[in-house]
């Protein structure tokens, strides 16, 4: 669930983020993919397409995803990868440890 | 001392068990010939690493093993055991398996992780052939919790008991089966992909078609086609050919499609493109 504290933080730079993020998921499923879908159970974010988002966000949004941040918990919708990105976007101290 | 593991190739497999060792706490020594290869492999292992962890492949609890990465084979001296995972050509492996054998101590394990070449011809390469096993590693070997054990006609009881503790070791269940071309997944698995990419290449059906049918008919999770990128169709080609050349039998070579894809650089995943498109690569 994304919480309201982070979109109204920055409405406009979430939805960009949310933007990108639909585009680069839609081209892979070849299909509508809404918000909030669950990307587990429409089968598209499979073992092999986790590890492809997670490279696709740090490349286009300059972030690294490591350690507990590593979950599939964080890629199950788009709201989820919205948050994730905002935290790690805002959180710059602690973005890039390994 | 911690015990530390060789892996000789830093290519899709080597870095794939580089990162599942590492992942469960065992240092490795990463060889290869070419020091650019070397410096993509860090990059790669540590991807795989993360890979591991985000799908909770890695055992809890357990810090990350240390990667040192070298051009010296002479650098697998001391090591628990060592895993060979050059190009699947048999003079290749013989040149790398030959020089490991006169470096490492005997009653180190050898394992070669061929796909196709047989485990007792590989033995005449080196010193002790009772040192020498089999350990087929599927890619991605850090999420496939088994493997294919080949047991060679002179592989030691005492090899199959290293080796049994070194799979308890890694987390991974293997299945021990006797020495033959391909061994039994390799036999099985690389002529229905060959077959597959006959039947694209003769505009039967697209390769979505053809793994649609193989996953929504026969229960085969992603298809001949996605394994055959994910295994590599350059290495795909090499493991046909040693099957081919050492059963006699025409079947096993590839096909043209298959060789077509390969000359055209479209190697599967970690190319980018094979039968399938790909952006940021992930083994």
């Amino acid at each position: 669930m994304t919480t309201d504290n982070v979109i109204d933080r920055d409405p406009v730079d979430s939805d960009v983020v949310a933007g990108k993020i639909t585009a680069y998921l839609e081209a892979k499923a070849k299909a509508p993919v809404a918000h909030d879908e669950d990307l587990a159970d429409s089968g598209l974010l499979t073992s092999m397409v986790a590890m492809e988002i997670v490279v696709f966000l740090e490349s286009t949004f300059g972030i690294a995803v490591v350690g507990g941040d590593l979950k599939m918990r964080n890629f199950r919708t788009v709201d989820d990868m919205v948050a994730l990105v905002a935290r790690l976007r805002g959180d710059g101290e602690n973005a890039g440890d390994a | 001392m911690t015990p530390r593991l060789t892996v000789l190739g830093a290519g899709v497999m080597g870095t794939g068990i580089t990162a599942l060792a590492l992942g469960h706490g065992l240092p490795v020594t990463l060889v290869d010939i070419d020091p650019a290869v070397l410096e993509a492999a860090r990059a790669s292992v540590d991807r795989q690493l993360r890979h591991a962890q985000l799908l909770g492949a890695t055992p809890d609890g357990v810090a990350a093993g240390e990667l040192t990465t070298t051009t010296s084979v002479a650098d697998s001296a001391g090591s628990l055991a060592v895993v060979e995972a050059v190009t699947e050509h048999a003079e290749q492996k013989d040149k790398i398996l030959r020089e490991v054998s006169g470096l490492v101590a005997p009653g180190t394990v050898l394992i070669s992780n061929t796909s196709g070449i047989p485990i007792d011809e590989l033995a005449a390469s080196v010193e002790r052939p009772d040192d020498l096993v089999g350990i087929h590693f599927m890619n991605p070997s850090y999420l496939i919790k088994m493997v294919e054990v080949v047991r060679g006609p002179r592989t030691g009881d005492r090899t199959m008991e290293s080796v049994q503790a070194l799979l308890d070791r890694l987390g991974r269940r293997g299945i021990v089966v006797h020495d033959s071309p391909g061994f039994v997944t390799s036999r099985l698995l690389h002529p229905m992909i060959n077959t597959a990419a006959r039947l694209v290449g003769e505009g039967v059906a697209s390769a979505e078609q053809v793994d649609a049918l193989m996953a929504g008919c026969l229960g085969h999770p992603t298809g001949p086609l996605r394994t055959a990128d994910l295994i590599g169709l350059d290495n795909l080609a090499d493991s046909l050919v040693a099957m081919s050349e050492r059963l006699g039998d025409d079947g096993y070579r590839p096909c043209d499609h298959l060789l077509d894809l390969v000359g055209a650089g479209r190697l599967g995943r970690k190319s980018g493109a094979g039968f399938y498109e790909y952006d940021g690569t992930t083994t």
